[in-house]
Formats: structure tokens, C-alpha cells, sequence
């Protein structure tokens, strides 16, 4: 138990106590300026004691944190607009859609770029061209440009999610389908296969183990992408919407609730996607 | 003698345009094989065997000459899967159990469920692998997933087979009993078969006629016939007859060593 989980609980301690440390100094000048307006001396145990429980701190001990996560989760009704799992299911229900998407026209992609000489030369530029634009400054223009043509809510923030996600499953699939080696194709060759046998009894097949860390890559890009897409959107509902919030109004926990809740539903999407990986390859009879 | 060619070489040549100019894999190479033919192409690396066979399987394109297939041109013969190919590495998909590796041709040309299943079980029991079907390849040494790759190869009964070294990265014992597998093999379905290798006991154990190859540019330098009995026990290799035609596949691979 111990050699398995002791490293990591070390460390995980280890960044609690820095944190905690952290808090204490960066909080400190609030708690000296509250304390000589009011005329007091401040000990250091009251000094502690006050960076830990600012209503808003420049950075908030991890048992605000938790205790904001806990109120705001288990201690609301799901449909209430406090609740930071209403939130997250806002920002969830869009990433999903934009990862389902941007899987979707990545593999499309990678298949033209497979098979068509003439989308080899072309689209990949291209592909990688659109990744060095800022999503922050291109995020407003689609929302734009989709709310022109009618298009308003979900979609917009989920074509953001794509554009993020798209990338990886791109790179990942022309990889993945170009696994088969000059062999296995020549073998093909042998039998008079056609390309479309080839591409599913062959190259598709190659690609799982490619496909599956492009998709975890792509989930959580897919999640940055729905987060940004709330902002400039002035958006009341999901993840981003509490980050704006809360920097509007210096509320610093409701900021870090928010991004550990990020955090934790980047981890879960991974687990995921980690999870159906491991059974899809044992199911190939790949995994050992 | 009246025999059906299967294989007809004349004056065929493919050279391939490198950066480094040009290299002559094959020189007129002229070359007949009869239905039924045990052939072994022996010599030394980069001779040009593996081209020869790719030649034939319509895998590579001859820059000179002609070589025809059953007296069709290679593509053709591929069109009509009249051969079955046997790569060095076994080369199985490591998604599919051995009998869906076997498979795999059969429901690429379209084989009812039934028939697929039929010779799948067939193929599998012709190269001793019978009860294998339903592992993975790698659950099965590298001796028995090369038999697996001669099974997927004999699965939809092609007349020909071209194997390029199926044998080379086994050791001697396992070698040994896999070539007594083949020939018997060969006895029962009466196949032509196409063998690259570069031991000369393999080639003279095994073949009716040994093609003996020399490098730069790839030309054949000498065709033995040979005078063993079909039936072939192991111990063969110990018969004078058998030493005489291993001396002269030697002698063979050196004189064409002797002109480099
Ligand atoms: N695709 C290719 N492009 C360029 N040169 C090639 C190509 N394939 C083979 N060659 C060259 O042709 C010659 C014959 O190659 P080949 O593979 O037929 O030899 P081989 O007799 O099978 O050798 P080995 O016993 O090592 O397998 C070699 O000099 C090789 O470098
Ligand atoms: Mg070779």
C-alpha cells in the first residue's frame, strides 16, 4: 500500500504545506492593513489565523476551497444557479458536443490526408496553421459569425471545443493510419484488397493505439475550449461564467473552486477515455 | 515431356533508379518453372531473390524483358489470387486470433461463412496448428506464428506459392521440422512452390530444382535439376547423391562470387 501510494501522498502534502505557507505570506499585508486601521497589534498565531479565513484573499487556504466546493456542490439543488455542478454540466454538455465533433472531422481529416494525395500536400499547413491562432482571439469571432447566421447557445461554444480538438485526433490519426508498414500493405497487394477493405481491416484497426492518447489530449483541450468560449460571451451559465464572475467581484475562492472543478472534470474525462482504451485493446487482444 | 509452365522468365531485368544511380536487382534472367516445382533460390545477399519473387507477384514492375504467370501477365494472376504470398516476418495482425488471421484473405475474396470456417480448420490442421485457432499471435512462438502466416498463405488454395524466407529467423531444429512439414506439405496438395533462402542444405533438401543467383547485376548462374527421390527422409542429407548437389550449389555460389 504503502509503496504504491506513499510517493504520492508525500508530495501531495508537500504542496498542501507549501500552499498553506504560501497563503500565510501573500495574504499578510490585508490582514497588517485591517489591523492598524482597527489599532492592533497582530501576534503572529492571529496573523496565521487571518490569512486563513480572508473573505477574499489573494489566495485562498485549500480549506476555503474545500469548504466553497462542498457548499456549492453537495449543499445546493443541481438546478440552482449557485450550484457549481450546474455549472459544470453547462460547461460538460458543450465539451462533449465539441469533442464529439472535433474526433469526428479529425479522423475525417486524417482519412482525406491518408488517402488523397492532393489533401496530403494541402491540409496539414493549414491544420497546423489554425492551432497558432489565439483561440481568445478567435474565440469571439465565431460566436460572432455563428450568432449572425442564427446559430446561438451550444453550438457556437462546442465549435470552439472542436477547433481545440480536432488537432490532436488529427495528428494522432494520420499517424496511427499510416502504422501499417510497406509489408502488411504489399500483403494486401496480394490479395487484389480494395482500398476500402484495406482501410478496415488494416490501417483502422492499426490506428486504435494511436487514436485513444490523441482523444485525451483532445478532451481536455475540448474543455479549455468550452471555459474560454463563456468568456467573451458574457455568458451567466457554466465554468467560465464563475471564473468571470468572480474576478469581476475579487470573489478569489469562487475563481479557485471553479478551476479545481476544471481540474477535476479534465481528470475524469481522461479516466474515461483511459478506461474504454484499456477495454478496447484487450478486446483487440492487444493488451497483455 | 509435356508439363504446364507456371512461371516463364525471358531476358527479364529490373533495375531500380536510386540516388545513388542505378542498381540492377535482376539481369536477363531467363528462367521456366513447371506446374508442380519445388524451387529454391539461393545466393547471396542482395542477389535480387526477394525482386525475382516480387517480380512474379506483380509487387514490383520489371523495367526489361517478359515473365509470364499460369501464361497470364503477374498483374492479372494477382487479379485472379493465383498466388499465395509468404513474407520473412509472419507478418499477423495482432488484433485477430490465428483464425481470423487465416480468415482474413477468405473474407477478402468473399468466401461463405461456412466455406471460411471449413478451410480455416482445414489450413490449420495442415501445418499442425490445430487447436490454435482462437489465441492471439502473441501466444504462439515465433516458429508456430510463421506456420500460422504458410497457413493464412494456403487458405484459399492458390496453385501457387512464393515464399521469401519463411524459415530464416528460426533456429536449426525448428527449421528442420518445418521443412519436413513443408514437404509434406507439398506432397499432398502437389503445389508449385517458390523458396528464397540461403542455406544450401534447406535448398537441396527441399527442392526438384535449385536456382543458384549471383549479385551485381542479379543473374541466375546456374539451374540444378534435382536427382533426389520425392520422398525424403531426414537422413537423406547424409546420402552421397545429397552431398554431390550441395558441392555443386557451392561451387555455383562461388563462381559467382568470383566475377564481383
Ligand atoms: N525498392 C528498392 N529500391 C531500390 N533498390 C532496391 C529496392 N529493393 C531492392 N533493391 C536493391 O536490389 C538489390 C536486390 O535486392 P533483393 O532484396 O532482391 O535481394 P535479396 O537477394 O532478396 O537479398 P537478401 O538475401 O538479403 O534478402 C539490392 O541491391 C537492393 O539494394
Ligand atoms: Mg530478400
Amino acid at each position: 500500500m504503502w509503496q504504491k501510494f506513499g510517493p504520492v501522498l508525500t508530495v501531495v502534502l508537500a504542496i498542501f504545506a507549501l500552499w498553506y505557507v504560501m497563503a500565510v505570506v501573500m495574504n499578510a499585508n490585508w490582514a497588517y492593513d485591517k489591523a492598524k486601521r482597527a489599532d492592533v497589534e497582530l501576534g503572529f498565531s492571529e496573523l496565521v489565523v487571518d490569512t486563513w479565513s480572508q473573505k477574499k484573499p489573494r489566495l485562498p487556504a485549500p480549506h476555503q476551497i474545500a469548504e466553497e466546493l462542498w457548499n456549492t456542490t453537495a449543499m445546493k439543488s443541481i438546478t440552482s444557479k449557485r450550484s457549481l455542478v450546474f455549472h459544470s454540466w453547462i460547461t460538460l454538455s458543450s465539451t462533449l458536443l465539441g469533442f464529439a465533433m472535433g474526433t469526428v472531422l479529425g479522423i475525417l481529416l486524417a482519412v482525406g490526408i491518408v488517402h488523397n494525395k492532393a489533401m496530403n500536400l494541402s491540409v496539414m499547413p493549414w491544420v497546423i496553421a489554425s492551432q497558432t491562432i489565439p483561440i481568445l482571439a478567435i474565440a469571439p469571432m465565431i460566436i460572432v459569425v455563428l450568432n449572425a447566421v442564427g446559430i446561438s447557445g451550444l453550438v457556437p461554444k462546442a465549435v470552439i471545443s472542436m477547433y481545440l480538438s480536432f488537432f490532436p485526433v488529427v495528428v494522432g490519426m494520420v499517424k496511427g493510419l499510416r502504422a501499417p508498414d510497406a509489408m502488411q500493405m504489399d500483403q494486401m497487394r496480394t490479395w487484389n484488397a480494395s482500398k476500402w477493405t484495406t482501410f478496415w481491416a488494416l490501417r483502422w484497426p492499426s490506428s486504435v493505439p494511436y487514436l485513444f492518447p490523441s482523444l485525451k489530449i483532445g478532451v481536455a483541450a475540448a474543455l479549455v475550449g468550452a471555459i474560454v468560449a463563456e468568456l467573451p460571451t458574457g455568458a451567466v451559465r457554466g465554468l467560465g461564467a464563475r471564473l468571470l464572475a468572480g474576478s469581476y467581484y475579487g470573489q478569489t475562492i469562487q475563481i479557485w473552486s471553479a478551476l479545481l472543478m476544471a481540474a477535476a472534470l479534465a481528470a475524469a474525462l481522461v479516466m474515461v477515455i483511459g478506461q474504454i482504451e484499456k477495454y478496447a485493446l484487450r478486446k483487440m487482444g492487444m493488451a497483455r | 515431356m509435356n508439363q504446364e509452365v507456371v512461371i516463364e522468365a525471358k531476358k527479364l531485368s529490373l533495375t531500380f533508379e536510386t540516388n545513388d544511380g542505378p542498381v540492377h536487382a535482376l539481369k536477363d534472367v531467363d528462367l521456366t518453372i513447371n506446374k508442380g516445382d519445388f524451387v529454391s533460390f539461393i545466393g547471396p545477399s542482395g542477389c535480387g531473390k526477394t525482386t525475382f519473387l516480387r517480380v512474379m507477384a506483380d509487387l514490383e514492375q520489371p523495367t526489361g524483358g517478359e515473365i509470364s504467370v499460369n501464361g497470364m501477365t503477374p498483374e492479372e494472376a494477382r487479379l485472379k489470387r493465383a498466388y499465395g504470398y509468404v513474407f520473412q516476418a509472419a507478418g499477423l495482425y495482432p488484433w485477430r486470433t490465428i483464425g481470423g488471421n487465416i480468415r482474413l484473405p477468405l473474407e477478402i475474396m468473399g468466401y461463405s461463412k461456412a466455406e471460411q470456417a471449413m478451410r480455416v480448420d482445414e489450413v490449420l490442421e495442415l501445418v499442425h496448428l490445430d487447436g490454435f485457432a482462437k489465441k492471439f499471435p502473441w501466444q504462439l512462438s515465433g516458429g508456430m506464428q510463421q506456420r500460422a502466416s504458410i497457413a493464412r498463405a494456403l487458405s484459399f488454395d492458390a496453385d501457387l506459392m512464393l515464399m521469401d524466407e519463411p524459415f530464416g529467423a528460426l533456429d536449426e531444429i525448428v527449421r528442420d521440422h518445418l521443412n519436413e512439414q513443408l514437404l509434406e506439405l507439398w506432397a499432398a496438395t502437389n503445389k508449385t512452390i517458390c523458396f528464397v533462402t540461403h542455406s544450401i542444405p534447406e535448398a537441396v533438401y527441399l527442392s526438384s530444382k535449385i536456382v543458384v543467383m549471383s549479385p551485381r547485376p542479379g543473374r541466375v548462374t546456374d539451374v540444378i535439376e534435382s536427382t533426389l527421390p520425392r520422398e525424403r527422409p531426414l537422413d537423406i542429407r547424409e546420402s552421397q547423391e545429397f552431398l554431390d548437389i550441395a558441392h555443386r550449389v557451392r561451387e555455383g555460389l562461388r563462381a559467382g562470387h568470383g566475377d564481383d
